[in-house]
């Protein structure tokens, strides 16, 4: 162990003495304690409903869907801890969800077409999502600004999105229904051909321990460099492992999801794959689409959250509105630039939500507000202002949709899912409030 | 070499501030000289923390100059004030209670690593060496200032304030939330300061602070400037006197006199 010679002693630095209680083990891992508590109650959730479905509920197949099913809401979710944290609110998700989710099927089944960009035409699907993408942004600009720089209060701003752009999906395709996305655009929503496949999964998590101990080993090194006292080895090692069996897990669990038989069987045929081995194709599906982009917009939103400047105003103004404006730091345009992220991460939920339809109808991503709000809050984030993190966002909206599909798994209707994820969070807010008035 | 010999650091001219139709400040003039420090008294509402929220950016205002080192700028915000080396301790502190130490003392002045991303081990570093000079017992680098003690939000608080170079240093009532060994400890840091050079506006209530800190003393009444004096000429009765009536000594009736006296038994 060399715990004394890692701590350079800084001027006026006491020493924390060698503590062997569990509580203070667990303290020297500097683990975050909330979101840890998180995580079991999610695992407790989840064992609770695979028991009442005698197992049913952990088999792959089931729990990949639970998981797709999790990631609009979740996506959407991060970008709301920021506005949430920022003390403002948005309420227009869900219809902003549905505007561009009708923007991309009528983009790909008549708009395009129109101006002579066939079916045929190369990265039409990346086309339509970057239209979406900066109609979200738009959207959302427009809406911060007017919160931001007119002063209007973001619960009416945002309650008027909800009302009007609502409204604007049915004028869209006059209350018709769309369908028929490109074939490339639907794999933005997962299933067996809209995974990554195997050994891409594996690679992934590969990538994923090497980031783990590359944080902590990078981690180390700075705090060694301006001599500030680290973690014992035993906790780095602890964090390292634990981190990266979690993440090799995940992958091995998206791994043991298999395309479904008719399906291998099919694509078979068609690429001449030969004939089928013993017991039939047996192709890992990995990790779906989808889940790759919750990832990424994760790790993004929290870098930009906890490294760039911007978070730290974010979190600054809602700690402090004064204190950010005194600071000198230009409140206003960075309100309005959280809502500009809002309609981006809408328009990649919206992405999913209409790839996995294979089109679009009048009510894509009603309600979703309520859903991502309730992530948020469940996930840490206070009203109050200030507080709130991104991986417990997307935590709660893996709580809450794990809820809505244990209940939905053992037979209790969507009436009954809403009524018990009303009282899960009332519950798990009364129980944050409670133990944040303790702790203080 | 007298005072008026040399240029001032800062020069306040004809400043105006009106709430509605309530002037909170008229046609006040104010200077101030490097090393030098300034007690502004004066009763709630009399204007001085409207005056001094003009000088750091806080509230524009409606007409009236500033120089600095005799050249005129202009402050429309915090930002333009930090540029010119105008630093400001609040009364409220103005921190983000939710974030830490290092964070509160680089906000909105972040250190940045050469993509941009904050240099959060650097900017802990120099908190380090800047609180270890200002409250050598300090060591809750990692927690929100929620957490800390009136006297160690205070140090962040000038901490910020002095990090940045500040040659012109606004401290608005720095003891008024601070137990006697920390009113001290801002008394010798004021010192210390000002033998740097640096000048100072101290705003404050307790007219001993203010007769033991300052070199000149303005007193403030109802928005304008009552008088602006050097501290061996006048005694606190003078000052107090000011404060209350909003008349220099000489102006005084004896009538008035009398009833200050009786009000201040």
């Amino acid at each position: 162990m060399t715990n004394e010679a890692d701590a350079t002693p800084v001027s006026g630095q006491v020493q924390p003495p060698a503590r062997t209680s569990l509580r203070g083990l667990i303290a020297q891992t500097e683990i975050d304690l909330r979101l840890f508590g998180m995580l079991v109650a999610l695992g407790a959730i989840l064992l609770t409903f695979n028991i009442l479905s005698e197992g049913k509920l952990f088999q792959p197949t089931n729990m990949v869907t639970l998981a797709v099913q999790a990631t609009g809401v979740a996506i959407i979710a991060t970008g709301m801890v920021l506005v949430i944290v920022s003390r403002n609110i948005d309420l227009s998700v869900g219809s902003l969800v549905g505007v561009i989710a009708m923007t991309y099927a009528l983009l790909m089944t008549d708009w395009m077409p129109a101006l002579g960009i066939g079916a045929d035409f190369p990265f039409r699907w990346a086309i339509a999502l970057g239209l979406g993408i900066g109609l979200g942004a738009l959207v959302g600009g427009l809406q911060g600004y007017i919160i931001a720089y007119v002063g209007v209060p973001s619960f009416i701003v945002t309650l008027g999105g909800l009302l009007s752009i609502r409204g604007v999906v049915w004028y869209l395709s006059s209350g018709a229904a769309v369908s028929g996305l490109d074939p490339s655009f639907q794999l933005i929503g997962g299933g067996a051909q809209g995974s990554i496949g195997g050994a891409a999964t594996w690679i992934l998590g590969l990538v994923g321990c090497a980031a783990i101990v590359a944080l902590l080993v990078n981690g180390r090194r700075q705090r060694r460099r301006f001599g500030f006292p680290v973690r014992p080895m035993w906790a780095e090692a602890v964090i390292g492992v634990l981190g990266c069996v979690a993440v090799l897990g995940v992958a091995a669990f998206a791994n043991a999801n298999l395309w479904p038989e008719g399906l291998a069987n099919r694509i078979a045929v068609e690429q001449n794959w030969g004939p089928a081995p013993d017991g039939g194709w047996k192709i890992p599906t990995g990790f779906p689409n989808p889940i790759v982009l919750l990832i990424g917009v994760t790790l993004v939103m929290t870098w930009m959250a906890n490294r760039r400047r911007f978070g730290r105003y974010v979190y600054a103004y809602g700690g402090n509105p004064d204190a950010a404006e005194l600071a000198g730091i230009n409140t206003r345009w960075t309100i309005l630039k959280t809502y500009v992220l809002m309609g981006i991460l809408c328009a990649l939920a919206a992405a999913i939500a209409s790839a996995r339809l294979n089109g679009s109808t009048l009510d894509v991503g009603q309600s979703y507000e309520l859903y991502v709000i309730a992530a948020a809050v469940v996930g840490g984030t206070s009203f109050a202002g200030g507080i709130g993190t991104i991986p417990g966002a997307v935590l709660g909206a893996f709580v809450m949709q794990s809820l809505a599909y244990g209940l939905s798994f053992i037979g209790v209707n969507s009436p009954g899912q809403n009524v018990v994820a009303g009282i899960v969070l009332i519950v798990a807010v009364g129980f944050d409030t409670f133990n944040r008035r303790r702790g203080s | 070499m007298t005072v008026a010999e040399r240029t001032p650091l800062v020069e306040m001219r004809n400043i105006n501030v009106a709430f509605g139709g309530v002037h909170a400040v008229l046609d006040v003039t104010v200077d101030l000289y490097a090393g030098e420090v300034i007690g502004l008294v004066g009763g709630n509402g009399a204007g001085k923390s409207t005056l001094m929220r003009v000088l750091s950016g806080a509230h524009p205002a409606d007409s009236g100059e500033i120089l600095v080192d005799s050249q005129p700028v202009t402050i429309r915000n915090p930002r333009d004030a930090k540029a010119y080396n105008i630093e400001t301790i609040y009364q409220t502190l103005a921190l983000a209670d939710n974030i830490d130490a290092p964070g509160n003392l680089f906000l909105g002045r972040e250190k940045t690593t050469r993509l941009g991303s904050m240099d959060d081990s650097a900017m802990e570093s120099e908190t380090r060496k800047v609180m270890g000079r200002l409250n050598p017992n300090f060591t809750r680098f990692k927690m929100p200032v929620r957490s800390l003690s009136g006297g160690q939000r205070q140090a962040v608080a000038i901490a910020r304030a002095v990090y940045f170079n500040a040659r012109i240093l606004i401290m608005d009532e720095p003891t008024a939330a601070l137990g006697p060994a920390e009113t001290a400890q801002v008394r010798n840091l004021v010192r210390q300061l000002k033998d740097e050079g640096i000048g100072i506006f101290l705003i404050s209530h307790d007219i001993h602070d203010v007769f033991d800190l300052s070199d000149r003393i303005s007193v403030m009444y109802h928005g304008r400037i009552v008088d602006t004096v050097g501290k061996a000429n006048v005694t606190p009765d003078d000052v107090l006197g000011m404060i209350i009536l909003g008349k220099k000594p000489g102006e005084v009736s004896e009538k008035e006199l009398a009833e200050l006296e009786l009000r201040t038994q």
